[in-house]
Formats: C-alpha cells, sequence, structure tokens
C-alpha cells in the first residue's frame, strides 16, 4: 500500500474550562489514504468536529492539541511554521463548515469570496478562477452556473449555499476536505441534493475527505470506512458495509437500534367522536404575505398528530395559529368543540393551561436565569395555586416524571444541563399546566439519536400514562415512524395529503408526499445510487430550480 | 524633521528585524519567534523603547536641579502614582484573601488587580463621604482667621507651604484637604442619586416599550429622539437657568431640580439601551411561553426580561455614573451646579484654575486647581475598572 495522505497517531486534544485542561480527545488514530472518504460519527461532544480540525493542524480557542502526530503528506502539521501552514491550508486542504449561511461573507459576492483562494494561492488568476468556479458550480448541479456567483449570499437558498461552499473547498483542488456536518441543517430534500453533488464532486477529482456527522444513513451514502467516536476515544473502525451489516461494539449496536423504535398501534378512531382540537379552514398571514392557505385538519384526544413538511411549509405558524400568538386572518380553531378566541390575550386562564408547548431550542425556551425548580413551580403556583410545600412536592413529581432527580436538579440553572436534560425540563413545564393538548415543535431536531430517541420513548410514555394529545411537528420522517397515529403532510402553507400513518407510509402518495419519503436516507449505503437512478439526476438539478 | 521621522522608524524597524531574527538563532527556532509577525516585534522595540523613555524621565525628575525636575514634575508624580497604586491595590487583594467569609474571600481571589484597585478606591471614597464630617479637620465653608489664602499643596514652607494645611488653602483661605472630603459627599452622593433615578426611569421606560411595541414604543422612543437631538449639556443649562429662577420662588433648592434634570436627560441613554437590551429577550421562547401562560406584564418585565438584562445595565450603569459625575462637575464649573458655598470638585478645579498656568516654573501650585480633577479622575477610572470585571464575571466571557 502507498504512504497515507493523513495519518494522525496517538492525538490528544484538551480543552481550557474553569482554570484547567479538560480531555476532548485521548489518544485517537487516524489514516487516510488517497481519494478515500472517511466517515467520522458521533453524538455531540465526542470530539468529531475537534477531530476534523485537527486533522488540519489547527484548533479552536482555548483548544490545543496536547499529544500525537498529525503527519499530511509528510509533513508534520504540529510542528509546521506558519508560513509552511499558509500554504497548505484552503490550497491542499480545504474545510466545509456545517453552516454555509454563518461561513459565507454576507457583503461579497460569492464568486468574489470563491476566487480568493486560488488568487492568494497564486494556483489561478481572477479570470481563470472565475470561469472555473462556474465549472464547478456546474458540475456541483448549482442551477444557472454561470451567474449564480455573482449574486450574494442571501440570495441563494440554504442547500444552493453550501454546495457554493463546496465549490469553494474546491477551488485549489485539494488532497483532502474536511466536511462538517455539511446537511444537519438542511431539509431531507434538499441534503439529497448537496449529498449526491459532494459524492460526485469527490470521486471526480479523487479527493480524500473527512465526512463528519451524526446521522448513521449519511455517513453510509458518502464514505468508504466509518469511525465511530464517543466522548473522545474510538470506538471502532471498519469500511462501511461491515459496520453497517456487523457492527462488533455495543455503543454502535446501539446507534443502530434508534431507528427501531416504534409504538403500537392504536384503534381506529369511533366515528362521530369529538376532536380535541380541530382546525377549521384556517389562513393566515404575515403582514400581507398569505402563509396559511385553507388549513382543516383534527387532532383526538389520546393521540399524536405529526405534522410533517419542509421549512416554510407553514408547519409552526399552524401551531401559532392554534396558540393564539397569529390570529388567523379567517377560519377557527375549536377546543373540544367550543370555538378559542382568535387571540390568546382574549382566552381565559383555563383555555390558556389546556395548549401547551414544548419548543425546538431549548435553550431558548428556558430562562437562563431562573432554576429549573423556579421554571417548573411558577406554571404549577399560576395555573394551580400551589404555594409552599406543597408546590415543592408537585414539582418533585415532575421532575421524577421526566427521569430527573428532584434534589438533584432542582436548584441547577439550564447552563448546567446536557440539551437532552433541558429539553426535558420544557417537557415539565408542560406538563406542570396539567394540560390535555401540547404542541411538540421539533423538540428532537436539536439533539443527538440516542437523547432524541429517549425523548420520544419519554413522550409516548406521558401520554400512555396521562392521555395527552400531541401535535408533533416535525421534518424528520424517522421521527414520525416511531411516534405518530396520524400525519398531515404540508407543502407552501396547503395540507397536501393526510390520513391514519400505516396509510400515508403506503402508496400511493401524493407526489410531494412521495418525494419527501424517498428522501429521507436510509441505513443501505446503495441508497443514494439507486434513488439517483430512480429519479433521473435531471431530475434532481429541476427540483432545485423550482424550489428558487 | 520629515528626515528625522523617517530615520527613527526606519531605525525601529530595523531593531525589530534583528531582534526577531535574533531570538530565532538564539531559541533554536521556537514557534514563538519563528511564527512571529513582523508588527509583533516591531511592537516589542516599541514598547521597550517607551519603557526606557520612561525611566530616563522619572530619573530627570528625580534630578536636583529644579529647572529639569520641574520640567517632568507631573510624569513623576504620574509614574509614582501608578507604582503606589497598584501595590497598594495588591495589598489590599491580599488582605481580602484572608480575612472575611468564605464567600468575600472567594471573590477576592478570582480577582483581577485591576477591579480590587477600583473596589479599594470606591470604598475609600465611600468612607470619606459617609464620615466627611469626622474626617475633615475644617469644616467645607471654614475660613479659618488668621491663614493666608493660596497656601501652595505640600507642606513645604519652602515652596510656600505650610504644614497645617497639607494640601494647602484657596482663593479665600479655606483647606483644600477638606473641602476635598466634603466634595466627595457632595458630588459623589449627588450623581449616584441622579444616576440611580436616571436608570429608574430609563430602565422602566425601556422595558415597557420593548415588550408593549406598537404606538407605546412609538410615543416613548420619538419622545426620546426629541430629547436626545438637543446637546445635553447646553440642554441642562438652559433648564438650569430657568430652573434657578423657580427655585427660591417655590423654596425647593437648586440641587433637587439639578438631580431632576440630569436624570431626565441622562434615562434617555439608559431608555434607548435597556429597550435594545429587552427586545432582543422578548423575542426568546421563554418570553412566548410565559405570554402564552397568560402572565401579566409586570411579571414578564421584572422575572424574565429584567435578570437577563442585568449585565448591559450594569455596565451601562457605571458608564452612565461616570458621565452624570462629570455633569454634574461641569455644571458646577460652569456656575449653575453645586452652588456655594458647598464644596464641590467641579467648582473646585474652576476657582483655582488659574494656578494651572505656573506648570512651567512653579509645578507645586499648579497641582492645587489639579487635587480635584485628580479625584475625578481616580474615581472614574476606579468605577469603570469594577464595571468591566463585572461585566465579566456575569456574561461568562470567561469561557
Amino acid at each position: 500500500m502507498t504512504e497515507p495522505l493523513l495519518k494522525m497517531r496517538g492525538v490528544e486534544i484538551e480543552g481550557r474550562s474553569d482554570e484547567t485542561w479538560n480531555p476532548i480527545i485521548n489518544g485517537v488514530d487516524l489514516t487516510l489514504q488517497r481519494g478515500e472518504v472517511l466517515g467520522l460519527i458521533g453524538e455531540s461532544g465526542a470530539g468529531k468536529s475537534t477531530m476534523g480540525l485537527a486533522a488540519m493542524g489547527y484548533t479552536r480557542d482555548g483548544v490545543r492539541i496536547s499529544g500525537g502526530s498529525v503527519e499530511f503528506d509528510g509533513i508534520d502539521l504540529l510542528t509546521a511554521s506558519a508560513a509552511v501552514k499558509r500554504d497548505l491550508l484552503g490550497k491542499r486542504i480545504a474545510y466545509v463548515a456545517q453552516s454555509a449561511a454563518a461561513s459565507f461573507n454576507p457583503a461579497h459576492r460569492l464568486i468574489d469570496q470563491h476566487v480568493e483562494a486560488p488568487m492568494q494561492h497564486g494556483v489561478m488568476d481572477r479570470s481563470e478562477s472565475e470561469e472555473d468556479g462556474m465549472e464547478l458550480y456546474r458540475k456541483l448541479r448549482l442551477p444557472n452556473p454561470d451567474e449564480i456567483g455573482f449574486r450574494y449570499p442571501h440570495q441563494v437558498s440554504g442547500g444552493q449555499l453550501q454546495r457554493a461552499m463546496t465549490a469553494m473547498a474546491m477551488s485549489c483542488r485539494p488532497d483532502l476536505i474536511i466536511f462538517d456536518e455539511p446537511t444537519t441543517a438542511l431539509d431531507v430534500t434538499t441534503q439529497i441534493e448537496v449529498l449526491s453533488a459532494i459524492r460526485d464532486i469527490v470521486t471526480q477529482f479523487r479527493t480524500a475527505a473527512i465526512y463528519i456527522t451524526h446521522d448513521l444513513a449519511v455517513v453510509a451514502q458518502m464514505s468508504d470506512r466509518i469511525k465511530v467516536l464517543l466522548k473522545g476515544d474510538e470506538v471502532e473502525t471498519s469500511d462501511t458495509r461491515t459496520m453497517l451489516d456487523a457492527p462488533t461494539q455495543e455503543y454502535t449496536k446501539s446507534l443502530w437500534a434508534v431507528r427501531s423504535f416504534e409504538r403500537p398501534k392504536k384503534p381506529a378512531i369511533a366515528t362521530g367522536a369529538v376532536p380535541l382540537v380541530s382546525i377549521k379552514n384556517v389562513d393566515a398571514s404575515y403582514g400581507t404575505a398569505k402563509v396559511l392557505h385553507d388549513v382543516s385538519f383534527d387532532m383526538h384526544a389520546g393521540r399524536t398528530v405529526a405534522v410533517v413538511g419542509e421549512s416554510g411549509s407553514g408547519k409552526s405558524t399552524t401551531a401559532r395559529c392554534i396558540t393564539g400568538l397569529l390570529p388567523p386572518t379567517a377560519g377557527q380553531i375549536l377546543l373540544e368543540g367550543e370555538t378559542l378566541p382568535a387571540n390568546y390575550k382574549k382566552r381565559s386562564k383555563d383555555q390558556l393551561r389546556q395548549v401547551q408547548m414544548i419548543y425546538q431550542m431549548a435553550d431558548t425556551a428556558l430562562n437562563p436565569r431562573m432554576s429549573i425548580g423556579q421554571i417548573i413551580a411558577r406554571p404549577v403556583q399560576f395555573y394551580l395555586g400551589l404555594t409552599g410545600a406543597e408546590k415543592r412536592k408537585r414539582v418533585d413529581q415532575l421532575l421524577e416524571q421526566i427521569e430527573l432527580e428532584p434534589t438533584e436538579y432542582y436548584n441547577r440553572l439550564p447552563s448546567e444541563l446536557s440539551g437532552g436534560q433541558k429539553q426535558r425540563i420544557g417537557i415539565a413545564r408542560a406538563l406542570a399546566a396539567e394540560p390535555k393538548f401540547i404542541i411538540c415543535d421539533e423538540v428532537t431536531s436539536a439533539l443527538d439519536q440516542l437523547v432524541a430517541e429517549g425523548i420520544l420513548r419519554l413522550l409516548a410514555d406521558l401520554q400512555d400514562d396521562l392521555g395527552l394529545t400531541y401535535m408533533f411537528i416535525t421534518h424528520d420522517l424517522a421521527t414520525v415512524r416511531a411516534i405518530a397515529d396520524e400525519v398531515v403532510v404540508m407543502k407552501d402553507g396547503r395540507v397536501v395529503e393526510q390520513g391514519p400513518k400505516a396509510e400515508m407510509f403506503k402508496p400511493p402518495h401524493h407526489a410531494y408526499t412521495d418525494l419527501l419519503l424517498s428522501s429521507v436516507p436510509e441505513m443501505d449505503p446503495d441508497w443514494l445510487t439507486n434513488l439517483l437512478e430512480e429519479r433521473g439526476v435531471d431530475n434532481i438539478g429541476d427540483a432545485a430550480v423550482g424550489k428558487m | 524633521m520629515i528626515l528625522w521621522i523617517v530615520a527613527t522608524l526606519v531605525g525601529m524597524g530595523a531593531l525589530a528585524w534583528t531582534f526577531r531574527f535574533a531570538g530565532q538563532q538564539v531559541t533554536g527556532q521556537t514557534p514563538k519567534f519563528r511564527d512571529m509577525p513582523f508588527g509583533v516585534a516591531y511592537g516589542y522595540i516599541v514598547a521597550v523603547l517607551v519603557l526606557g523613555w520612561l525611566v530616563w524621565a522619572y530619573i530627570q525628575g528625580r534630578s536636583s536641579d529644579p529647572a529639569i525636575a520641574n520640567k517632568f514634575f507631573f510624569l513623576r508624580i504620574g509614574i509614582e502614582g501608578f507604582i503606589i497604586f497598584a501595590i497598594a491595590a495588591w495589598l489590599f487583594r491580599t488582605a481580602g484573601r484572608a480575612v472575611g467569609t468564605v464567600w468575600s474571600r472567594k471573590m477576592f481571589r478570582d480577582m483581577p488587580l485591576t477591579a480590587s484597585f477600583g473596589v479599594m478606591i470606591i470604598l475609600i471614597y465611600a468612607i470619606l463621604a459617609i464620615f466627611a464630617g469626622l474626617l475633615a479637620p475644617y469644616g467645607q465653608e471654614q475660613i479659618i482667621p488668621g491663614v493666608a489664602a493660596n497656601i501652595t499643596p505640600g507642606g513645604d514652607p519652602a515652596l510656600g507651604g505650610n504644614p497645617d494645611f497639607p494640601l494647602g488653602t484657596d482663593q479665600i483661605g479655606r483647606d483644600i484637604l477638606s473641602r476635598l472630603i466634603y466634595g466627595a459627599q457632595n458630588t459623589v452622593g449627588i450623581a449616584f442619586a441622579t444616576t440611580l433615578l436616571a436608570f429608574f426611569l430609563g430602565g422602566t421606560f425601556g422595558f415597557l416599550a420593548a415588550t408593549f411595541g406598537g404606538w407605546l414604543d412609538q410615543i416613548l422612543s420619538r419622545l426620546v429622539d426629541v430629547l436626545m437631538a438637543i446637546p445635553s449639556l447646553i440642554f441642562a443649562l438652559l433648564l438650569m437657568t430657568i430652573a434657578s429662577v423657580w427655585a427660591p420662588q417655590l423654596g425647593i433648592p437648586l440641587t433637587v431640580f439639578m438631580v431632576l434634570i440630569i436624570a431626565v436627560i441622562d434615562s434617555t441613554r439608559v431608555f434607548r439601551l435597556s429597550r435594545a437590551v429587552g427586545q432582543n429577550i422578548v423575542v426568546m421562547d421563554y418570553i412566548e411561553a410565559a405570554k402564552l401562560r397568560g402572565e401579566g406584564f409586570g411579571y414578564i418585565i421584572f422575572k424574565e426580561i429584567l435578570p437577563n438584562a442585568t449585565a448591559p445595565l450594569l455596565a451601562e450603569f457605571g458608564l452612565r455614573f461616570c458621565f452624570v459625575f462629570l455633569t454634574i462637575a461641569a455644571l458646577s464649573f460652569l456656575g449653575v451646579g453645586i452652588q456655594p458655598p458647598l464644596a464641590d470638585w467641579g467648582t473646585m478645579v474652576r476657582d483655582l484654575g488659574g494656578f494651572v498656568n505656573y506648570a512651567q516654573f512653579a509645578p507645586l501650585a499648579a497641582t492645587a486647581p489639579l487635587l480635584a480633577a485628580g479625584a475625578i479622575a481616580l474615581l472614574t477610572v476606579a468605577v469603570n475598572f469594577v464595571v468591566d470585571w463585572m461585566l465579566y464575571k456575569s456574561s461568562g466571557l470567561k469561557e
């Protein structure tokens, strides 16, 4: 075998917090051949991104590489001088960040940012580089490749921006690209376009790549080999097919098992039953822009209705109409057969209590200056009028319900909790009001798979115990499969299809439901290839143009 | 002249290059010297040259020839003051770590030297202000019989001083030390009250505007815009002139008017800040959750918004306190602020200001007006140091 392109041996990385250095990576090896794609997976905090950056000999502020070696094509990156690294980075090693929107400078056009690296490194002059950029845009199947570069970052969509960034990373034809969760922030339908584009261009130029993600199905499509990290340690490494078919470690198996969670089917809804919440012909608009068109669906007691669709489809707007934050311009919302006032300010305390909400970002949903106890106690006191010892008892009870030890967590601040625990506090706050109906707005999309599964199981158990009704807003169809009883598919502010879950996942579908369903990555490494063949590559390009 | 400047710059550039090259050779290419940008090397050279000049100037200031020593007198005082305050702050912090409750010890342990300096100065000022009557050797308006006016500070009879009046006397023979101590009471006390009032007004209305939005926000914001459009000192002067006519008629001290006028003018700045901070907080999901729960505005403003706005408001409080304080001093300097015979630092600077002209040949005499000015400057710096530190602690910038 030839000399590998990248050789990392026993890499140890430490981060500084509270005046001491804490280990982030404890001696991980990584070898990458030319033209090989390595998938790096693990939950957040596993050290994936840190490891990816270390492959460039770089660390974030407050982080240092304390041991091991990083050798790129015979050059030791840890001892190389700044001048040597300057020459390598951007030219032979490139980096694609998670959020393209945050990584592009909004004040410059795409092509201006694209030509920077080639000009800086003297690889091409400006006009050559511009032409090459358009060529790359074409290869990445961006619409209007000859002129898209002359737009500003805010004038193109998220998926296009991500591809433009991949083109930028390609501009000097590097030997190694590090992709740091390039599709995590995208919708499933957009994700496919980006994935296939990245895969094509990486194979075409025989570029080696490290592909960092927490999504197993995605990594299965992209990589030749997979390395699993857990809390800074390597769990196992093997080639993709072996890893998928026969994982050897318990942890890896548990990652695989997540996707198998599914609730038993519930009996059909009795005919003539009054739905708990009913949305009737609702129209809504932000200012003059109409965002909901004649939306109607029912939610019955004790069941979970999943509302799916990509971003901008009106899922969250529907939730805002139900809570009364955005009074609909037409139509009405019924709770147990009674019309709710359109504006939340006009609703009675009891009506407000019945409808609770759990938010996507637990970070912004919990007041950072209030302790967990205070956060949960407030609705208990506000709605139920409990005070003193009774209040405390109820809060402890709620904490037990969400599987957190009351004495340990009562006085903590939200910043002292993990993402999954914060989301549990959000659930407890909603439960504290003793509602009948809870809106879950993308509650698991910011969480790792294992943690997300825990939250889904908790929600399912609570539903069984308390007879709650959920409206579950999500764009992740795996979540829908796991938890939903009924499914409502939305697109451009309209309901395109609705019905029981079993029917929804069986053909025939509405064309859009079909696109959505088939876009969800599967664990099969050949899935993307087969899908692209099925759809025809041009089709995907068209879809991209259509969405602009 | 230009030739000289160019020659100096080139010379320093050459020095910087030599420094870096020598560093690389001596240390055997350690990353520190190997990857050092030229600008950083140049910075080291500039720092060394400036430091060298300061040492030279200080030695000049200690010279026995008065002609040379006088030239560098204030620089010498400055350097000595800096060193003394640094040592005092360090001792203060060391003492704070050794005695006191667990909580205060922990506080002093994490404290940077600048903050302990600030805390020390503020404490000294507070003690002086509270116990002014006991500490001051003479009354603030007391003209001591048989004592000359304009005794030079320093207490050295050879230079026109008097050991009984270590900081000298003013133009009508009052003890400057006593007046400085009373000045702390008057100026700082009034400034503190004014700032509190400004924050109460600006904060309340700012958060209201942020939470309510709509027409209330429009009315309040436009009103504030109008007030801010008028230059604040001129506006304060104008209002003070009007108030000085009203005050005797109504029998209310002019100082009360001054506090109100400055508080209202300064509350516009606080309004802007708290509205901007409030708007960022109001869009958070936890505010939405509170609104959907049916909470009233009082709860949302005081329990949900205010705790999250303390860091920027605290920083603004420190700055605003200094501005208010300077405004009062400025108004007093212009003759409409704190009225004689009450001691006030601004007035003191104005009354003795003429002595600054003696700086060239009799630096001690020129010190007289600078004492009050120095008292103002010292407090301003101290307050800002403390605020910086509190901000650093509360904002989690240390992460």
